[in-house]
């Protein structure tokens, strides 16, 4: 068996202290080898963004280890956190988190004004082109359907070649064919070796991943093939 | 993050959000133009206060009847008649007052002058033949009344240019002066200089004719007298009060009914009037630049508030703090270094058509330039910093969940 990519020991995230405390995600630990699909399901207000933001790097955990391909990222500053979710995680969000002053293609461009990278635009137009957007690259995110804006966030998720893909709740505002559509790219990652984690309250939407686990109350358990 | 591109998406972020950075530039560029021109106004009126002690020389001496400063309780200086023309030919004599070289009586009196249908008011200054050597001035054409023309209390006038043009007077014109017919003989060089009064508007007329028409006999306002150089304008002062204190028959020096001064010293009063003026305006920019910089970060406040999601974005895409704040810096720069330029424009275009189009003159300087542009700057990055630094420091998650 190979390294995992995702290698969480014991991971606790506790807000507030003393009797107010409470564990937004209580003792969870989670692997996920590279190239596996992974959902993550559960109900608002039962931890799984805290999950969801330790996976992503975006947040320290109050407790626990978690090692993100081999680098100990529980112990990073913010710089460091950058940096990693920088080179190596793709995200993609419900809302899309479109720049609407920029273009489709200056969207996508952003990751990569924050590393050495050259030849920006043809990267950038060569993500859109993957999502199937080659015809929009110079249009506004104001002059795009829901689903192309969030094949464009899926295309500055790719752009960067990360080695991790998280979406969190990416068919939340969509239409049930665009959802469809984005479900079904996902699928396609996945089958090009992608690992992709997938945060959703939504059991037909994790039906995708080849693995699921259920949060509750801050816990989290793999859920049994359905 | 590169320099080179923290400036490209600084700059694209001012881009996109057009009419907030327009807004913004538009406060400082107002703020510097306001210091840069209140200060070159000033600093212009300062400059003809100064040129104007300058064409006067110090060598002219003012004797003013009535009393003196130090007598406290009695009328101001001028308030009684004390001086005579016998106190003028007294000062003429080389034998008593050898310093002095020029003296002459004046009387002023602000009335109408007529010519055919034009009038103007204007000061008629009653004097003698050796008034333009008192006052250092100099004839733009025809010729000044003599001492025999002052005796036969001639008809005689001589004009400003700025009287002769209102007229529209020349040499060997009419003019009427208190229902009296008189001809103009000269007209006067223009001085410049923009004083208190305008030295151009001006009828000089024989101090005889003065006193039969206007001032009544026996009257003399004041009495101007020129030393030779401004080095020997000192014993032509001792000269002067030494005479007038004997032909007066006054013994204690602090009881004198008449008082003499130096014209610059009236300048000097003029002047620090004028720079106290020149500091009030110049105050009164400085706030106005100051409010232009408080609406910098107001703006780079909301800047930050509505960005709120686009930081946590960056962030998560990768941006350091230091990318966040350096971004949000060098568009509060930019804004107030592109609103510092703009300013400097408009203060130099108000300096091209103040001119033109008023009688207010304008000085720009560098020192103004700079100073206003440097506040400016720093202005925009003292109020970048804060709210950038705020940005900075939001965790990417909270930034992205706001909105």
């Amino acid at each position: 068996m190979s390294a995992p990519l995702i290698d969480i020991r014991r991971v606790s995230k506790v807000y507030g202290r003393g009797d107010v405390a409470f564990r937004a995600v209580d003792d969870v630990s989670l692997r996920v080898q590279p190239g596996e699909f992974v959902a993550v399901m559960g109900a608002s207000g039962s931890g799984k963004s805290t999950l969801m933001n330790i996976v992503g790097c975006l947040d320290n955990p109050s407790e626990g280890q978690y090692r993100f391909g081999g680098e100990a990222v529980e112990s990073m500053n913010e710089r460091e956190l950058a940096a990693v979710r920088n080179r190596r995680i793709g995200f993609v969000f419900q809302q899309f988190q479109l720049l609407s002053a920029l273009s489709a293609w200056r969207n996508v461009e952003l990751p990569l004004l924050y590393r050495a990278a050259t030849d920006r635009r043809r990267l950038a137009v060569a993500a859109l082109a993957s999502v199937g957007l080659a015809d929009r690259v110079d249009h506004r995110p104001t002059e795009l359907s829901g689903g192309q804006q969030q094949r464009v966030a899926i295309a500055r998720a790719l752009v960067t070649n990360p080695d991790l893909i998280l979406a969190d709740e990416p068919t939340g505002n969509l239409d049930s064919t665009s959802s469809g559509e984005i479900l079904d790219m996902l699928k396609r990652l996945h089958a090009a070796g992608r690992t992709i984690v997938l945060i959703t309250h939504d059991e037909h939407v994790a039906s995708v991943a080849s693995r699921r686990f259920l949060m509750r109350d801050g816990r989290l358990q793999e859920a049994v093939a359905a | 993050m590169s320099l080179l591109r923290t400036f490209e998406t600084g700059l694209r972020g001012i881009a996109a959000h057009r009419l907030r950075s327009i807004l913004t530039t538009l406060g400082i560029l107002f703020g510097v133009a306001a210091v840069i021109s209140t200060v070159g106004i000033g600093q212009a009126s300062s400059n003809a206060v100064n040129s104007r002690i300058a064409s006067l020389g110090t060598n002219e001496l003012t004797i003013t009847g009535g009393s003196s400063v130090s007598g406290g309780v009695r009328g101001g200086a001028g308030s009684a008649q004390t001086l005579t023309l016998a106190d003028v030919t007294g000062l003429s004599d080389s034998s008593n007052a050898p310093d002095i070289v020029a003296v002459a009586p004046e009387n002023q009196t602000s009335t109408t002058v007529i010519n055919g249908s034009v009038n103007s008011t204007t000061t008629v200054e009653g004097s003698s033949a050796q008034w333009l050597t008192a006052n250092s001035r100099s004839l733009a054409g025809g010729s000044f009344f003599t001492t025999t023309n002052v005796a036969n209390h001639a008809l005689d006038a001589v004009l400003g240019s700025t009287t002769a043009s209102n007229l529209g007077a020349g040499v060997g014109s009419q003019v009427t002066i208190a229902s009296t017919p008189f001809t103009v003989v000269g007209v006067l060089q223009s001085s410049g200089g923009a004083g208190f009064t305008n030295p151009d508007d001006v009828v000089v007329i024989p101090i005889t004719t003065d006193q039969d028409l206007l001032v009544g006999q026996g009257h003399v306002q004041r009495i101007v007298i020129a030393s030779g150089s401004a080095a020997t304008v000192g014993s032509a002062y001792a000269e002067a009060n030494q005479l007038l204190l004997q032909t007066h028959h006054i013994t204690n020096s602090t009881a004198a009914d008449f008082s003499i001064v130096n014209q610059s010293s009236f300048l000097s009063t003029a002047q620090s009037v004028t720079t106290t003026l020149t500091l009030l305006l110049a105050s009164i920019a400085a706030i106005s630049l100051l409010v232009g910089g408080i609406g910098v970060m107001n703006i780079m406040l909301v800047t930050v508030t509505e960005r709120t999601t686009e930081i946590g974005l960056r962030k998560a895409l990768g941006a350091t703090p230091a990318d966040v704040l350096r971004q949000f810096l060098i568009e509060a720069a930019t804004l107030s270094v592109v609103g510092g330029i703009l300013g400097v424009a408009t203060a130099l275009a108000v300096g091209v058509l103040l001119p033109h189009f008023t009688t207010i003159g304008i000085a720009i300087t560098p020192l103004p330039v700079v100073v206003a542009v440097g506040v400016a700057a720093a202005v925009g990055l003292i109020f970048g910093v804060y709210p950038a630094a705020r940005a900075s420091r939001l965790a990417p998650i909270v930034a992205l969940r706001s909105q």
